[in-house]
């Protein structure tokens, strides 16, 4: 304890009502400025996390689900390209994909005044990526689009990153889930004169949701904490603006405190839902 | 109703089935015996394609199973099986299960399958179970269950692929009775089993089975008094002595 | 042909997906290897690289030493290099089940003190490195092999502490494992890092690498001890009435015939965990300590090299698979036992 005296670091959360004094690049849902509280600049920075989360989440279920069931074709390229996808992206560290997408988009895309279109109003660059909103629509101003609706390189970096790792351990689960229901469920449904596809949506499905149910909420739990790789790329998370808060004023203790507690509320309600699902909705 | 002529199965390089032909009428009913690794199973699971061949013709209600899928569901329409694993869709109730098949592949109307579906639980005796899942009920009643979702699909035939092996021994009669009902009002059915009572009762015919082949097919009353090869007289000696 | 029609066009839809399938792949294929190979640059030369339409590979060409090796010192490389040698040696020799014997941890205590000797030095005539200037692939290799070394016997005693009769010690195994489990690794790192310095006596500084490392125990230790418990549990009832009936001590009983058991099932998840542990080490990074990533991305800096980030992360990403695959192959091999 002498030493935290030493460096006479005032413990405690006051220094939550404190004026940050430092600008926040892109925040989801809340408006934000230098002259705001710490208090708020953490909240800004939940949201951030939450948005890409929840996005990150739907986005990695749609395609997990789809290489999933490609890992279960009859088709033999489809089998073998989900399957190379799968084992690539899950033996690399999430960091380097991370720094790759955002290489991609900084260095791969063209620059505001090359923008690619693929659609009207739509323009992909390393300046990130733009969208007709609906009240104004993107249009070059100098270096730079303003107007419509922007997605900035940091996160469409993290959210296309999450995403596809992700999805890699999503597609095993789901493959998984439908290996795990009994050959004879198959044999019968196809003995009654039903389709595959008729016995794949009646039968198989949700049998095997059940199974696959708890190992995808783990993986979005995941998600969820992987998203404060975003510090090391610079998308404005929690984790990251929390650290530029402990930077500030020193207050690394409670830094950390308000990180693991937030996080382990959110852990700890998807726990608290499995629970309950497994209780009252699994098999009976 | 089936005809099988010098039908060929190979499971990878193991020869299974060995010119296998088989010709079984309308209303007859025909038990298929013989020493596991026989082959018997796979003879039936071919007539409706769970199991494919590789040469030789089956023909199913006029209906030539080929790679044609097209083939395949119209004879599965008409074709029942019930399994020695039940294979009762753990997720359903009851009706659901018996009414799954005929909404989804014959296009009936809900009410119309629900009494259908009730009708056939009154057959194999079990009404009340109607609403229950299948891990509520015994294994009898599993199976009686089975049978009923087969008979559902209004079919021709009835396949029974070792009906009562899964079974506890005091459940088997409940379901043997089941068996012997519908043997009586006329289905035509192919029945693998060990139940050598049951062949003797209701049988037309019983097909020996041994090493992918028939050795020797005959009413039941000469094959069990006097089989006529070495191979048929060893299985019954082992059958019926316990 | 029989096998072409079957796995590739087995019906309308499929058959379309196929030729569909195959067009892309050619055509990225094509493209592919038209960019890392045919159009690349492979000299260490950055103006022809800007002028190429190809991949930089140059980039590669000049800085591999630095990604490999960090900022050791230069005319020294031979001994991160041999150390990395030979703790990939180590790792290949313990995945031999034939050499799963007592003996195995006296190979590993000499082999580890070989290590240290290379790459400490000052004996022998090897200059002395401190371990500030640890850097590249051996960080990572080491980070991983003591995250693991450490984290197992932790991990086994907080999965018997998760299972004890005594409240207090399993209220503290389940907090810890909840706890750990429920945050980031990067929100450990950070206590570890930031936090740890505070609570030490003043004067008393705790080493870098050994505040990432101890992180890394602890993050994996509460991984572990939940495979740990699964293994426990797989474990049949008769086991432990056998145990019991023979009236073995608890320690007795638990090292003699539970642990082994649990532990023989547990091999594949716990190579699994090895796996993500290497991944993980780059999350050191964001602390400020030199792995594989770290170099790499650092060597990104120098203005000549600025741009090629894509060729880069690519390198990083192939070191990478080569050894999570090959572990994930080895994993793979026990579920066929």
């Amino acid at each position: 304890m002498a030493n935290l005296e030493e460096r006479r670091i005032a413990s405690g959360f006051g220094f939550l009502n404190r004026e940050a004094g430092f600008e926040i690049g892109e925040s989801a849902f809340l408006r934000y400025g230098a002259a705001d509280s710490y208090l708020r600049a953490l909240f800004v920075g939940l949201t951030n996390t939450l948005l890409v989360a929840a996005i990150g989440i739907v986005l990695a279920t749609i395609l997990g689900t789809v290489i999933g069931l490609c890992r279960l074709s009859k088709n033999f390229l489809l089998r073998t390209v989900s399957g190379a996808y799968i084992e690539f992206i899950r033996n690399v560290p999430l960091l380097v994909q991370l720094f790759f997408w955002y290489a991609v988009i900084t260095e791969g895309l063209p620059s505001a005044r090359e923008a690619l279109s693929p659609l009207p109003g739509v323009f992909l660059s390393n300046r990130g990526i733009f969208f007709p909103s609906f009240s104004s629509v993107p249009e070059l101003q100098g270096f730079n689009f303003a107007g419509g609706f922007a997605i900035s390189p940091e996160f469409a970096a993290l959210l296309m990153g999450l995403a596809t790792y992700t999805a890699a351990f999503i597609a095993e689960i789901v493959r998984a889930g439908i290996l795990a229901v009994d050959r004879g469920q198959n044999e019968a449904a196809h003995a009654l004169g039903l389709t595959r596809a008729q016995a794949t949506r009646l039968v198989i499905l949700p049998q095997a949701l059940r199974v696959i149910v708890p190992p995808m909420t783990s993986q979005y739990l995941n998600l969820t904490k992987n998203s404060s790789l975003a510090v090391a790329i610079g998308y404005p998370d929690l984790v990251s603006i929390a650290n530029t808060t402990m930077n500030q004023t020193g207050q690394a203790i409670e830094g950390i405190a308000v990180i693991m507690a937030v996080y382990l509320t959110i852990s700890l309600s998807i726990s608290g839902f499995m629970n309950w699902y497994n209780a009252h909705v699994a098999f009976k | 109703m089936i005809e099988m002529k010098e039908v060929n199965k190979y499971f990878g390089a193991f020869h299974v089935l060995k010119d296998v032909s088989l010709a079984v009428g309308r209303g007859e009913k025909v038990v298929v015996c013989g020493p596991s690794g026989s082959g018997k199973s796979t003879l039936i699971r071919l007539v409706n394609r769970l199991e494919t061949h590789q040469s030789g013709r089956v023909v199913v209600d006029g209906v030539e199973l080929t790679e044609d899928p097209r083939t395949v569901d119209r004879v599965r329409r008409e074709v029942g099986m019930v399994f020695q694993s039940f294979n009762l869709f753990p997720h359903l109730t009851v009706l659901e299960n018996l009414t799954l098949a005929p909404i989804w592949v014959q296009r009936v109307p809900k009410k119309e399958a629900e009494d259908t579906a009730m009708h056939f639980l009154r057959r194999v005796r079990i009404p009340e179970q109607v609403d229950k899942y299948p891990s509520q009920l015994s294994g009898g009643q599993q199976q009686r269950v089975a049978i009923a979702r087969a008979l559902c699909m209004k079919p021709k035939l009835m396949l029974f692929d070792e009906p009562t092996s899964a079974l506890d021994p005091e459940m088997i009669k409940e379901v043997l009775d089941v068996m012997v009902e519908l043997a009586r009002e006329g289905m035509t059915m192919v029945v693998v089993t060990h139940e050598m009572g049951f062949a003797r009762t209701v049988a037309d015919r019983v097909v020996f089975m041994d090493g992918g082949r028939i050795v020797e097919a005959a009413p039941p009353a000469d094959f069990f008094s006097a089989p006529k090869t070495d191979r048929a007289k060893l299985f019954l000696s082992q059958v019926l002595g316990h | 042909m029989k096998w072409l029609r079957d796995n590739l066009f087995p019906g309308w839809v499929s058959g379309v997906f196929s030729a569909l399938l195959i067009v892309i792949l050619v055509k990225s294929l094509f493209a592919f290897v038209d960019w890392a190979f045919l159009e690349a640059i492979w000299r260490a030369d950055a103006n022809a690289c800007r002028a190429a339409k190809g991949a930089c590979w140059g980039l590669i060409t000049e800085k591999h030493r630095f990604i490999l090796f960090g900022t050791y010192p230069y005319e020294q490389h031979w001994r991160p290099a041999a150390a990395s040698v030979l703790l990939i040696a180590l790792w290949t020799f313990s995945a031999f089940r034939a050499f799963w014997k007592w003996w195995l941890t006296l190979v590993w205590f000499f082999g580890l003190a070989l290590i240290g000797m290379l790459m400490w030095g000052g004996v022998f005539g090897m200059p002395y490195v401190e371990n500030e200037r640890w850097g590249g692939l051996i960080l990572t290799l080491l980070l991983s092999t003591f995250g693991v070394a450490f984290a197992f016997p932790l991990s086994i005693l907080l999965a018997l502490g998760r299972r004890s009769d005594m409240p207090i010690i399993r209220a503290l195994c389940v907090g810890y494992i909840e706890l750990i489990r429920g945050v980031p690794l990067i929100s450990v790192l950070f206590m570890a890092s930031v936090m740890l310095p505070l609570f030490l006596p003043s004067g008393v500084t705790i080493d870098k690498m050994v505040r990432a490392q101890l992180a890394i125990v602890m993050f994996a230790a509460a991984y572990l001890a939940e495979v740990v418990r699964g293994g426990l549990q797989s474990i049949p009832r008769g086991q432990y009435d056998a145990a019991h009936a023979l009236a073995l001590p608890y320690w007795r009983r638990t090292w003699l015939i539970i642990l082994p058991q649990a532990l023989r099932v547990s091999v594949p998840p716990l190579v699994n965990t090895l796996i993500a542990l290497l991944k993980d080490t780059s999350l050191v990074l964001i602390i400020g300590l030199f792995d594989l990533l770290s170099t790499v991305k650092i060597s990104l800096t120098e203005p000549a090299w600025n741009g090629f980030g894509i060729e880069a992360y690519v390198f990083a990403s192939l070191v990478y698979f080569v050894f999570c695959f090959a572990m994930s192959r080895y994993s793979r091999s026990f579920e066929h036992r």
